[in-house]
């Protein structure tokens, strides 16, 4: 029973990492342009499968490291075309916008790639369990583990430390004045916009090896990532991650005692959440 | 001044010709009744979310919940508690009611695009439930082998069950009557409290209206009358679907709305009929009818975001 709970909890935890590296580019999106990207499980969906289109040609390595860069590119085209001339405007439309966005690219990658599940090998040595009692314990989930939260360490280290991250964060606050101080906001946007695409490509290419590939692997995994958000706190990154991973962790844990309420529990602890504490875990008071 | 009057009328008096003639003339320009049958049910769904998104100025994505509820709530009844349709009628809304109330306690104060991401979430519960609970609801291959009852007024016999244009009254009665009811309620000084809550939250506010408590009844209202449509929906198809819970079908409300035309009172109606026939459509043409819809929402928000309505006014007013 004990490694049973453990196995879940593990389970959900690494769930819950892909959520969270999903609702991180999400909230970035959100917080600085206030787009709510609905097609951000679409290209996570185009960076898996860019990934299993590269990796025979470059390897799995080689595809990890570029499927995630493709996937923010054609990202940035997508915001140069398509959403740049929604800002400012209701939220209504980047919404629907992006809600058929997310329709076509599911569709698209259906029609490319075909509606099969598809094999999307990892490299062996990364898939043996580590060890015969706690057998959950593959390579590849820990190296899983660690490459989310270097991901996550670095993206806070770019948004801390640098200069485009000092202003991203100060653009979250007032974009107008950060306007006037000199700062180009369309370019903003723009990298901004492309960063989120990119974690939205890693989630992608690490869900692949993980859950399998095919078509519907992002819109089932835009859905949690919203309820991360909204349990973190809209407006704060820290409690978009804790956010992630506890929702992760609960229906694992859900799924030892009563497996079918899995999916739905997970909304019950947003219902909860929203009760008690209507800003989310570490919202800020009054921004929303 | 009396000239826009007398458009107004005019148009009115058209749409009510249009809708009590369509069995009559649909077959003529392509169509079948059925199809008229869930443009009816659709647009009053799209209506009643346009009360809250067109004149309350609140963004909410997942109205899809509702109309399932009332999808299911009618399903289940007919199908395990009474096969009578207005019981089946009665319970679908009012299921929808008591959930939209208490969701709507938990989320009325937020504001949107906040408001938009916990409608969506939210939806997404009854979809998993309906989903899951397998051996009630039929799980994702939804709930078959019930139909709609005719109905007995003691006096007289509906027969809604056999054939498609008594049915298609049934359902444009209910249409009447809400709308009906919608329109007065615009009209009321409680509607026009909606308009200046839509069009300036905080000085609405200053004036000592209770904008919480006024979104909450609009929020009760859509809900309402979506979950009125849902089991209309149920009838029609004599078959619950999980994906009137899913949130692309929230979607699809919010662009009905939008394509005729978010300020205008028949605006949803208007693109609720060409999307059901677009639809219809589109789909005996392509496998890819996803791509199309989807195409169809991006082409829209670019180029056409004031919808049908929003456009001829525009041009008829400069």
């Amino acid at each position: 029973m004990t490694q049973l709970i453990l196995f879940n909890v593990f389970n959900g935890l690494i769930i819950g990492a892909f959520y969270a590296l999903m609702a991180l580019g999400l909230s970035l999106i959100l917080n600085l342009s206030g787009v709510i990207n609905f097609a951000h499980g679409g290209f996570l969906a185009i960076g898996a499968y860019l990934a299993f289109t590269l990796m025979p040609f470059i390897g799995f390595w080689g595809a990890l490291v570029v499927a995630p860069i493709l996937t923010a590119i054609f990202g940035l085209i997508i915001e140069r075309l398509l959403i740049r001339p929604l800002y400012g405007r209701d939220p209504l439309y980047s919404l629907l916008l992006t809600f058929g966005l997310a329709f076509m690219f599911e569709d698209g990658t259906r029609f490319i790639w075909g509606p099969q599940t598809l094999p999307f090998s990892v490299p062996d040595w990364l898939s043996s369990p580590l060890s015969s009692e706690y057998f959950f314990l593959t390579g590849y989930r820990l190296f899983m583990v660690a490459l989310v939260s270097l991901a996550v360490i670095v993206l806070f280290i770019v948004l801390g430390r640098t200069r485009l991250g000092m202003r991203i964060r100060a653009g979250t606050l007032d974009l107008e004045t950060v306007s006037v101080l000199g700062v180009n906001v369309r370019i903003l946007r723009s990298l901004n916009f492309g960063l989120g695409i990119y974690m939205a490509g890693l989630a992608g290419v690490l869900a692949a090896g993980m859950l399998g590939l095919q078509p519907t692997i992002g819109s089932e995994l835009i859905m949690p990532s919203f309820v991360a958000i909204i349990i973190g706190g809209l407006g704060s990154l820290p409690g978009t991650l804790v956010g992630g991973l506890l929702i992760g962790v609960a229906s694992g844990v859900t799924t030892v005692f009563f497996p079918s309420a899995s999916e739905a529990v997970i909304y019950v602890m947003m219902g909860l959440i929203l009760l008690v504490r209507p800003r989310g875990l570490f919202g800020e008071e009054g921004r929303f | 001044m009396i000239d826009r009057l007398y458009w107004k009328y005019a148009a009115d008096a058209l749409i009510w010709l249009l809708l009590l003639t369509m069995p009559f003339w649909l077959n003529w320009v392509g169509g079948y009744t059925q199809l008229g049958t869930q443009i009816v049910v659709m647009a009053l769904a799209a209506m009643a979310l346009n009360f809250l998104l067109g004149y309350t100025g609140v963004l909410s994505f997942g109205h899809a919940a509702y109309f399932g509820l009332g999808v299911y709530g009618a399903g289940l009844t007919i199908k395990y508690l009474i096969p009578s349709t207005l019981t089946g009628m009665a319970v679908g809304v009012l299921t929808a009611v008591v959930a939209a109330a208490i969701i709507g306690l938990l989320i009325v104060h937020l504001r949107g695009i906040y408001f938009a991401m916990v409608t969506i979430a939210f939806g997404q519960v009854f979809y998993f439930v309906a989903y899951r609970w397998n051996n009630v609801t039929g799980g994702d291959d939804g709930l078959s082998n019930w139909n709609r009852m005719p109905i007995d007024f003691g006096f007289a016999r509906l027969d809604i069950l056999h054939s498609p244009v008594a049915f298609y009254y049934f359902v444009l009665f209910f249409f009447v009557v809400s709308v009906a009811i919608m329109a007065a309620l615009l009209r009321s000084p409680f509607g026009r409290t909606l308009l200046a809550i839509r069009e300036n939250e905080r000085r609405a506010r200053f004036l000592g209206i209770p904008v919480d408590r006024h979104i909450w009844l609009s929020w009760l209202i859509s809900c309402t009358f979506v979950g009125l449509a849902g089991t209309l929906y149920a009838f029609l198809n004599n078959f619950a679907d999980p994906h009137t819970l899913y949130w692309e079908q929230s979607g699809v409300f919010v662009i009905m709305a939008v394509l005729g035309g978010m300020r205008s009172f028949w605006g949803p109606l208007i693109g609720a009929a060409i999307f059901v026939a677009l639809q219809d459509y589109v789909s005996t043409m392509t496998q890819n009818w996803m791509s199309f819809i989807g195409l169809f929402f991006v082409l829209i928000v670019l180029f056409f975001p004031r919808g049908v309505l929003g456009v001829i006014r525009r041009k008829t007013s400069s």
